[in-house]
């Protein structure tokens, strides 16, 4: 199953929102890396990569992120684990999380994930 | 120019100057983004200074590999990744090196550069760090073709970086945290500028 991690500069957010998409897909595998080591808002280098190693399989990982700092701490993350298959979603955090969840859940593989997450930002709310 | 035990010494007055400055850096933050410039840079250069010891008899390309892994780690915001790339590029640019010049320097600050902009995709002009990396880079360049000495190109990167500085007072932030504020940033200092002067000038003043 492809593994989800969210990386937040929020501890709570990123808890709160696996919590939130566990909800709709109990099984979906998540690891949340959100905050620095000091409790303090930001995004930890290392608490992504443990986040992304404690998940990872052959199927894959898929990274959400909030926003900026989450973002290119992500990529430096992935630029030192080029052997492995994870990938990072350029879509809303929470829609994402949730639309990952149900998919990874239902045993797609990374690449349709992608392609449903990429899809959000022309899924209206209301 | 510089062998690898003055580039730590440089680091160590880096990390000096951006600790003293860290309330300024951090007031600059606080009506753009989230108020913790000087804090995360004062964190993550405290994290390199207790890494230093380890550091000597390296050369230089493996000393600022080290510091930027290490800013990347501790800093916490998005001038963890963006100092970390820079110091990650410049260490890269100068392999093996236990002696730097002009032309060397040259070189590893360009692939700093070059490193911030992909890593933050972004460019001049969008009030970001890159504005006074770039005229910074651009003034030394030209002195330096000049045949002008290392203390005058390094005179004329500080100066232009501080001109930098000044210019993103006039710009709408479009990325990074400050892009939240649309046209109310304008009229506010970039932080991540005004860090990178900080740099610049202190690299500057221990080589003169």
């Amino acid at each position: 199953m492809v593994g989800i991690v969210i990386v937040s500069h929020s501890e709570n957010l990123a808890k709160s929102v696996v919590e939130l998409a566990h909800m709709m897909a109990p099984t979906a595998k998540f690891a949340p890396a959100g905050g620095l080591e000091d409790g303090t808002f930001g995004t930890s280098f290392e608490r992504v990569q443990a986040a992304i190693e404690s998940i990872c399989s052959d199927d894959g990982v898929v990274v959400l992120m909030d926003m900026g700092s989450a973002v290119m701490t992500t990529e430096m993350v992935l630029e030192m684990m080029p052997d492995k298959k994870v990938v990072m979603a350029d879509c809303p955090l929470v829609e994402g999380a949730v639309t990952a969840a149900a998919d990874a859940a239902g045993n797609m593989p990374l690449e349709k994930i992608m392609k449903d997450l990429s899809s959000l930002f022309t899924t209206h709310k209301f | 120019m510089a062998d690898s035990k003055q580039v730590l010494s440089i680091i160590q007055a880096i990390g000096e100057k951006i600790e003293s400055e860290k309330d300024y850096l951090t007031e600059l933050d606080q009506p753009i983004g989230d108020s913790d410039h000087g804090i995360n840079m004062a964190r993550g250069f405290a994290a390199v200074e207790k890494k230093l010891p380890t550091l000597a008899g390296k050369d230089i390309g493996s000393i600022l590999k080290a510091v930027g892994i290490t800013l990347v780690s501790t800093v916490g915001g998005a001038s963890g990744p963006l100092y970390g790339t820079a110091f990650m590029r410049a260490g890269m640019a100068a392999p093996g090196k236990l002696e730097i010049d002009m032309d060397d320097f040259l070189k590893m600050l360009d692939a700093a550069v070059q490193g911030v902009e992909q890593r933050g995709h972004s460019t001049t002009e969008e009030a970001t760090m890159i504005d006074a990396m770039v005229p910074a880079l651009t003034a030394m360049q030209q002195a330096a073709a000049q045949g002008k000495d290392a203390k005058t190109v390094l005179e004329a990167g500080t100066k232009a970086a501080w001109a930098g500085v000044e210019h993103t007072k006039g710009l709408v932030a479009t990325k990074g945290r400050a892009s939240y504020m649309g046209e109310r940033g304008i009229g506010h200092q970039d932080p991540g500028a005004t860090s990178f002067a900080y740099v610049m000038e202190t690299i500057s003043s221990s080589l003169a």
